[in-house]
């Protein structure tokens, strides 16, 4: 039974955790899909940059979390959110508006994110060098031991502030996000823009306005998705990197264009990633006594060792895409 | 009026002019630019020379979103609802620049296409053909327009839909509105059309009264198939 605990703290929580952050990730690249038609490939940029703006905020005012008993960088991430916000419509200001006036075919469009995200790269390690920081300036990482009330299991439950309020951060911006895409005036004529830009301008929708706010809402939830997960483990430079296909394939696999198939892809790439670097042989183990006598149970059983994680995340895309190439769910359109 | 995609001119002199309250009736032979006008006369295309007037004020190249706010509106050839929304929210979408409150304005379009009430949560890519063509004109006429472009409104409709969506076009006219229409059943639009333009070629060829239009041999000959 304590191995079960184990399971739970090493698949479930950490799944549930890791499965937030790559949602939030997949549905800013899903919904930048859906209206400007274009795989933005610096997204896992815009989540250092939304992460290190946190980071900034934290070391000015190190104990602004102290008197709301949150973590500093955590009461940082509206401020962050926002800025990273502008960041993004900056970004589209500069170098993707103009490449769209001009009708370049997605493929340039592609490429100029390429462009952006190796240049966002190098800024952060101009500024900030390539050394992992913690959140954790004039505080400490509270880590909770949950002791279940049944017998027999010693083993506690392990979960951190930050995956706490991954998770209900994650919850809420996804159900916020619904109510907005099909009950407001505004959300709903994304959706229009996103079936049919044509028509949408035909109807007198203010195309350009909705082009920013999916710049918003993408930097925002990059913003948040960075930071939760930088405040959970650490804030590396090179986050981006390691983030980038995750997402990718979160979102590819749920069906590109559709915010909630890039949900379930986001939990279903996490839980993959938890499942195939977790040590089977300690679930295996207690069970040594039934098996033959022939089979060792070795001392890691994984399927996949922790430092090629990022091959989890690939071989989905593939086997989804090969079982049904257009994602869990009908993509295209929000 | 001059104006085509790109580097390509398709609109080589146009001319054309209809008074308020009437309905006129582009038709000419597939090509010819009749799309083509009406996209230009929206702002979805550069006009390169010439000019374009509603009511004495000058439109030229004036964006969509202006020109539904000055009261006019357009239902495409073709893509013309948004597959994905449910009826009711291709209608609102139709109302996007209303600030007011519209609902009365909803119940009169559900009073006056019945199917569409039936089906108003149902996306309307799921809709048959001339349901459709029903949710496109209603998506239009929800900012009530001065003046309404359509074009082919009846293209690959059966019959008894195409008599339906030409009565509506009367009833959406005997409302006030102003109708510019493009259409395939060119001796049927003719009909009802107060003036008529055949277009060939980017030029208008023969403009006159819709009757006047059924009468000429010549046009019957070339273009309404005898
Ligand atoms: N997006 C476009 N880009 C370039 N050329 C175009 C485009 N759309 C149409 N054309 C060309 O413009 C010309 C006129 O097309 P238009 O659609 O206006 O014809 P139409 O009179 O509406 O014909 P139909 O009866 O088939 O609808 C055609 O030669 C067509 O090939
Ligand atoms: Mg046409």
């Amino acid at each position: 039974m304590n191995k079960l605990v184990f399971f739970a703290n090493k698949v479930v929580i950490s799944g549930f955790a890791i499965g937030s952050v790559y949602a939030m990730g997949a549905i800013g690249v899903t919904l930048v899909f859906a209206i400007l038609r274009f795989a933005h490939f610096a997204h896992g940029d815009l989540m250092t940059v939304g992460a290190f703006f946190a980071y900034a905020l934290t070391v000015l005012f190190p104990t602004a979390g102290a008197s709301l008993g949150l973590p500093t960088g955590f009461v940082m991430l509206p401020l962050a959110m926002a800025m990273t916000a502008l960041f993004a419509m900056a970004l589209d200001r500069l170098f993707y508006r103009k490449l769209r006036a001009n009708g370049v075919k997605p493929v340039v469009m592609v490429m100029a994110s390429i462009g952006v995200a190796l240049m966002l790269q190098g800024l952060v390690r101009l500024f900030a060098g390539t050394a992992s920081r913690s959140f954790f300036i004039a505080e400490h990482k509270e880590i909770f031991r949950i002791a279940l009330p049944i017998e027999g299991i010693t083993r506690k439950l392990v979960i951190t502030e930050p995956q706490i309020l991954l998770v209900v951060f994650s919850v809420l911006v996804v159900t916020v996000l619904h109510f907005f895409l099909t009950r407001s005036r505004f959300g709903k004529a994304m959706r229009a823009m996103s079936d049919n830009a044509d028509l949408a301008r035909v109807s007198g929708i203010n195309t350009q306005t909705v082009v920013m706010m999916t710049w918003v809402i993408a930097g925002a939830l990059a913003a948040a998705a960075g930071v939760l997960l930088s405040l959970d483990v650490s804030l590396k430079p090179d986050m981006s990197f390691n983030l980038l296909l995750p997402i990718f394939a979160a979102a590819i696999v749920g069906g590109v264009g559709s915010p909630f198939g890039a949900i379930a892809g986001a939990y279903m790439v996490g839980f993959a990633e938890t499942l195939a670097v977790f040590n089977w042989s300690v679930l295996l183990r207690p069970l040594a006594g039934w098996l033959p006598a022939w089979i060792e149970i070795p001392v890691k059983l994984a399927f996949v060792p922790t430092e090629y994680k990022l091959t989890v995340p690939f071989f989905i895309l593939v086997v989804v895409l090969i079982w049904r190439p257009t994602g869990m769910f009908r993509g295209k359109v929000l | 009026m001059h104006a085509g995609y790109g580097g390509t001119l398709i609109l080589k002199g146009v001319d054309l002019q209809l008074q308020q309250g009437q309905i006129g009736v582009i038709a000419g032979p597939n090509g010819a630019g009749k799309s083509t006008l009406l996209k230009s006369i929206f702002g979805l295309l550069t006009v390169h020379s010439g000019s374009i007037q509603l009511a004495g004020e000058l439109i030229t190249n004036v964006e969509p979103n202006v020109l539904v706010k000055r009261g006019m509106a357009f239902v495409p050839q073709e893509k013309n609802v948004f597959e994905s929304l449910s009826v009711e929210e291709n209608l609102q979408m139709g109302a996007y620049l209303r600030r007011d409150n519209y609902n009365h304005l909803l119940e009169k379009i559900y009073a006056d296409f019945p199917p569409l009430a039936i089906k108003r949560k149902q996306p309307a890519g799921e809709l048959s053909g001339g349901q459709r063509q029903m949710v496109a004109i209603a998506r239009a006429l929800m900012m009530e327009p001065r003046l309404i472009l359509l074009d082919e409104p009846t293209a690959g409709l059966s019959p008894l839909f195409m008599e339906e969506i030409f009565a509506q076009i009367l009833g959406i006219n005997a409302d006030g509105v102003s109708v510019l229409m493009v259409e395939q059943n060119a001796r049927q639009a003719l009909t009802i059309a107060d003036q008529g333009f055949i277009l060939t070629a980017g030029k208008n060829r023969y403009t006159d009264s819709g009757q006047h239009l059924l009468q000429n041999p010549e046009v019957a000959k070339s273009f309404l198939g005898g």
